[in-house]
């Protein structure tokens, strides 16, 4: 697992997502979109991240729970859709 | 046989006393909607009745009995009294689908204070517009989005009370304080507070084209409508398991998601999760729903998401399905016909209706696409939009039109009465729709009169999309549009003028969808930015969002010297 892209995902997903008052801990297991802390609408803005930073254009049908659900899942399919390797 | 039998009959012959002896009105009972919601169904022998079955996000699931419900508002009621709420103060429910919003909201109205509902997911500045206009003294919260109402709570000098639902062991600040419902004294008794129908009950804001949300009044009156719509729309009979997929941070949430069902003791699931498709069957499969009430967005998601996943599931359960929030696609009432073996049968109403007002009913034939006839009790039609005036022509396009005096009908809008008299026009109220009505009496929907952004069935004010934008540092200009969507029927796109020393770029897009989602809801954020050198704009300065709609949707412009009118 690439650890540095692990820590900046979560790292996002804090900052954008997660009220710093509200105690919620994300790590890489963390259920976002079934757990209740990523919309649907919201998805918008965590794929175009994704984009932006890894050049991955996951397609808007792979943003669902049994396939984007955890930093580990996005994480597999930043992979499987980086343009550049 | 269906609840409402012959709808031709019941439209002839309905009065709404009807609804009134139902819930005892006629003979002297209590009419606080608090009270009829529970305490009513345990004097009518429901008191071991599971009134609410609720599962997390996790998947734990829990069970509420209308004994519990009794119990548990008379303890919210009595908390917020000893706070020192009085009765038609604003007391705003800002929490997820916990059990704590159902019942503290209960809890509120019998006490006699009016519930503000609020969407969870809605960012500091949309709380802060809301709150700030109905003078909210108290706010129920949690955890989760406490630190939303930390940031805005200096600006709001009536706020006076912040309870977090699960607020035990966490650090509170000054006018903060914990009430875990399930923890707090069992108050066996309550004095309900005595209401006449008039007194106000619920508080919902709804967005407009121009100026702030509105906060649309309802009173306790307003639950005869909910009760006899429950009853005849949806269809539900004492052995349902009814399932209303709605937020009650939005009017169906709170109309059809707790007064309709329990006005009529009925069991009803509440699913913590959003849209969620096999998670969706599953419960219904699980649970054994019998009524399922939805939006036409997650219809056509579950359509998006295929046969293979219907047949998964065991949804033979299912015996009556309806939808609201945007018209239904006549496709996607095929669909499920095809599909699950039920047609979704759609229905009409919005915010300040306060119910159902136009419906596909069970028992009815339904033409796929129409939103079908209206209710016993309201008299509809389509006006001309110049002097309001009922069109005769079959088949012509005029503004959905309503007589005035049905009961669960808003009262006015809070701080806002010039704009309530606004909306009435030679004797109707003009709902901002338009339709025809074909030759056999059917409403078939066109689109909105304004420019309201309706998205997966949540109204979107452009005004106050334009104005958060405006906030963003790096803005000069921005116009907020509804553009077509084949699932959300709509979402917002933005057109941006940047400031002097800005270049557009995907960094900035990101940043921006990002501050107005932070700001207003994720419904509200931009799914899609366009920057442009400026924007178009009338003789007087305002944008010319129609001119911009327009060619986004490549709909005829013709002359725009009206326009630049405006």
């Amino acid at each position: 697992m690439d650890a540095e892209m692990k820590d900046v995902i979560l790292e996002y997903v804090r900052e954008e997502y997660l009220d710093e008052d509200s105690g919620i801990e994300v790590d890489e297991n963390t259920p976002l979109i079934t757990g209740g802390l990523v919309d649907s609408f919201s998805l918008v803005s965590l794929l175009m991240f994704l984009r932006q930073k890894y050049n991955a254009n996951i397609p808007d049908q792979e943003a669902i729970p049994e396939t984007f659900d955890t930093v580990t899942n996005i994480m597999k399919l930043v992979e499987r859709y980086r343009q550049d390797k | 046989m269906s609840n409402i039998g012959s709808y031709d009959e019941r439209y002839r012959d309905f009065d709404w006393s009807r609804a009134e002896e139902d819930l005892s009105w006629d003979d002297g009972g209590m009419i606080n909607i608090g009270y009829l919601c529970s305490d009513r169904n345990c004097e009518l022998g429901l008191a071991d009745k599971t009134a609410l079955i609720w599962e997390s996000f996790s998947g734990q699931e829990k069970r509420y009995s209308f004994n519990d419900i009794r119990i548990y508002s008379n303890s919210f009621a009595k908390f917020f009294r000893d706070l020192g709420i009085e009765p038609g103060e604003r007391i705003c429910i800002f929490l997820d689908k916990i059990p704590a919003l159902y019942i503290g909201l209960l809890g509120v109205l019998k006490m006699g204070a009016i519930v503000q509902p609020l969407f969870s997911a809605f960012g500091e500045d949309a709380l802060f517009t809301r709150l700030e206009d109905a003078g909210t003294e108290a706010i129920l919260t949690s955890r989760k989005h406490i630190g939303k109402v930390r940031r805005i709570r200096d600006k709001l000098k009536a706020l006076e009370h912040v309870v977090v639902v699960d607020g035990e062991g966490m650090e509170l600040s000054d006018g903060e304080v914990a009430f875990d419902f399930e923890k707090a004294e069992a108050v066996e008794r309550f004095d309900v507070y005595q209401v006449s129908p008039e007194t106000p009950s619920l508080l919902h804001y709804t967005s407009g084209t121009t100026g702030k949300p509105k906060g649309a009044l309802h009173v306790h009156h307003s639950i005869l409508g909910q009760y006899m719509t429950t009853k005849w729309v949806l269809d539900l009979l004492a052995e349902d398991i009814y399932w209303c997929t709605a937020d009650p941070g939005w009017v169906t949430g709170t109309s059809y998601g707790i007064i309709g069902p329990w006005s009529l003791g009925i069991t009803q699931l509440v699913l913590e999760m959003g849209f969620i498709p096999a998670r969706w069957y599953q419960a219904i499969e699980k649970y054994k729903v019998t009524v399922f009430y939805t939006a036409p967005t997650a219809i056509r998601m579950l359509m998006k998401e295929g046969e293979e996943l219907v047949k998964k599931y065991d949804l033979s359960s299912l015996r009556h399905t309806a939808s609201v929030g945007e018209p239904l696609n006549a496709e996607a009432v095929i669909w499920s016909e095809e599909v699950m073996g039920l047609p979704f049968h759609d229905n009409y109403w919005q915010t300040e209706t306060g119910c159902i007002v136009i419906a596909n009913y069970p028992g009815m034939k339904i033409r796929p696409g129409s939103m079908g006839k209206p209710f016993p009790g309201i008299t509809a039609t389509v006006v001309d939009p110049t002097e309001y005036k009922p069109i005769e022509k079959v088949g012509s396009v005029g503004l959905i039109a309503l007589k005035p005096g049905w009961p669960s009908m808003f009262r006015t809008y809070w701080n806002n009465q010039e704009t309530y008299d606004s909306k009435f026009k030679n004797g109707w109220y003009i709902c901002g729709d338009r339709a025809s009505i074909d030759e056999d009496g059917y409403f078939w929907f066109v689109g909105r009169d304004d420019d309201v952004i309706n998205t997966a069935g949540h109204l979107v004010g452009p005004f106050e999309i334009e104005s958060a934008l405006l906030e963003h540092p790096a803005i000069a200009e921005s116009a907020a549009i509804g553009k077509p969507d084949p699932v959300n029927m709509e979402v917002v796109k933005a057109f941006i003028a940047l400031k002097p020393g800005h270049e557009p770029s995907d960094e900035l897009k990101l940043s921006i969808i990002n501050f107005v989602r932070k700001k207003l809801s994720p419904l509200a954020m931009p799914q899609e930015i366009e920057f442009r050198e400026s924007l178009p704009k009338t003789r007087s300065g305002k944008i010319m969002r129609r001119l911009l709609k327009a060619q986004e949707t490549g709909e005829e412009i013709g002359d725009i010297s009206t326009l630049e009118d405006d």
